[in-house]
């Protein structure tokens, strides 16, 4: 040994020693009970509290990357359950816990931490509506997820069985203890991988503890992330976890979630039933209202009605003909008496009415101008008068102007 | 491909929902009929061809494999317990 050799050591060659003796793996995986105090949360990501109990308290250390999964945020006070392994650290010759994950101990606790984590995620939006998937209206296979001894796979089965049996691919799932949380997140991921259109999340009841796989944050990330419908059935009715907050339907109980995974058979039958009924009603309905129509047609061209309305027809071919005649001999009778009017009103204004009165015309040869005036004229010109039955033939021998009015 | 129950049942919806309005030759309407009532048929058969098969998935040295699984008594008892 070092000291044997030399006799003497420097500080850090002991703490060394020390460090060796402490970290040998004696002190590793250890849990330790105990009470936060002097907790800090490192700008460095890095935490650092105090575990402590009436007599005695240990430094501990929580580095970055393992606080990564921690599913609640430590608080001064808090009891809890702490895993980890003995270190020293060397510049202040001080053993200290390399703590590795912080379990809330006792159900207040645990219900601190519930509430906490609930309210994280629901902040992170895993709870909202818009992000749950439809469930399947008729599930081919569905994936069950749950534990294989227990109520719950019988359960489920039976009520399957009882309403729609359908295909089931059952994966055996801790769902209890250290380990339970991450085998719920590898079933869910690995039922992702199969042909399931429909996946079981299932638990009986217990108590908070019992359930606390369910709250875990893996899980509910690993719901969220599910790429399949998950409906949630964990614990009894009054149970809720955060798996039930996340998953895409909550069952209250794992019967119930089997009843909502698949229909009715009976039901669907008396759908099917119904429908039939109906398809076969409307058809002979439809039937009977073609004959009813093809029965007003043949009405429609019955040879003694096209013979009536064909002699109607006739008769009033006739009665315009008529009309028509009768038309044709008033009008002319209307244009005769017209033109007898207008030839007597003729009459009246001729010059030949004129004569026959006793007045006469004269006219200048040889142009046979109407003479108007005594000017019109000169002595020896030859003129001719008209008369009611003939014509004068004259030489002027003399003129003389006179004055009538 | 053939139809589901599902695309069965609601094809044969649409049919009555057809036939309903009217509006269909006699020939479209006799032939919509008759799909109708086939499609009945064939839902029926598989609401009752439906059965129960339950598969255990088993992980071995990182292979995947499922076995036929029916419950046991020791499932029920642990269940109690």
């Amino acid at each position: 040994m070092i000291f044997e050799e030399k006799g003497i050591y420097t500080v850090h060659e002991f703490t060394l020693a020390v460090k060796g003796i402490l970290t040998s793996g004696q002190f590793n995986d250890i849990w330790i009970r105990g009470e936060i105090s002097n907790f800090k949360n490192h700008t460095s990501g890095h935490r650092y509290f105090t575990l402590k109990d009436k007599n005695s308290s240990l430094q501990c250390v929580m580095f970055k990357w393992h606080g990564q999964n921690l599913r609640f945020e430590p608080e001064h006070g808090m009891k809890v359950l702490i895993l980890g392994d003995l270190d020293v650290y060397e510049q202040r010759g001080q053993y200290q816990l390399k703590v590795r994950a912080i379990r809330p101990d006792g159900v207040g606790e645990l219900y601190k931490a519930y509430e906490q984590l609930k309210n994280k995620l629901a902040l992170e939006g895993l709870f909202s509506p818009e992000h749950k998937k439809a469930l399947p209206r008729f599930p081919k296979k569905i994936g069950v997820a749950t534990s294989e001894t227990g109520a719950v796979l019988h359960d489920i089965l039976t009520v399957m069985k009882r309403r729609y049996p359908v295909s089931v691919l059952f994966i055996p799932t801790m769902v209890q203890g250290e380990y339970a949380a991450d085998s719920i997140v590898h079933s869910i991921e690995l039922l992702n991988r199969m042909e399931v259109d429909l996946i079981i999340l299932g638990r009986g009841g217990g108590s908070l503890e019992d359930l606390w796989s369910f709250n875990e944050e893996i899980v509910a990330h690993a719901i969220f992330n599910s790429k399949i419908p998950i409906i949630s059935a964990v614990g009894h009715q009054t149970d809720y976890t955060i798996a039930d907050f996340v998953a895409d339907v909550r069952a209250p109980t794992p019967s119930a979630a089997a009843e909502i995974a698949v229909p009715d058979r009976q039901e669907l039958f008396n759908q099917v039933k119904k429908l039939r009924e109906l398809l076969i009603e409307r058809q002979k309905r439809d039937i009977s209202d073609r004959s009813l129509h093809a029965a007003e047609l043949k009405n429609c061209v019955d040879p003694g009605l096209l013979q009536e309305r064909l002699s109607n027809y006739m008769q009033y071919i006739d009665d315009i003909n008529e009309r028509k005649s009768r038309n044709i001999e008033r009008i002319i009778e209307g244009r005769t008496s017209q033109f007898r009017e207008c030839a007597g009103k003729l009459d009246t204004v001729s010059p030949l009415g004129t004569f026959s009165r006793g007045y006469s015309i004269t006219l200048k040869l040889p142009d046979k101008t109407t003479v108007r005036s005594i000017n019109d004229i000169e002595k020896n010109d030859l003129i001719q008068i008209l008369v009611n039955d003939g014509r004068i033939n004259c030489d002027v021998n003399d003129k003389e102007e006179c004055k009538w009015k | 491909m053939e139809m589901n129950f599902e695309e069965k049942l609601s094809e044969l919806e649409t049919i009555v929902e057809k036939l309903e309005k009217g509006q269909l030759s006699l020939d479209e309407s006799l032939e919509l009929f008759e799909h109708g009532i086939t499609l009945s048929r064939e839902c029926n058969a598989i609401l009752k061809s439906a059965s129960q098969k339950v598969e255990k998935l088993i992980e071995e040295d990182n292979n995947i494999r499922s076995e036929d699984f029916a419950l046991s008594d020791e499932n029920i008892k642990g269940a109690n317990s």
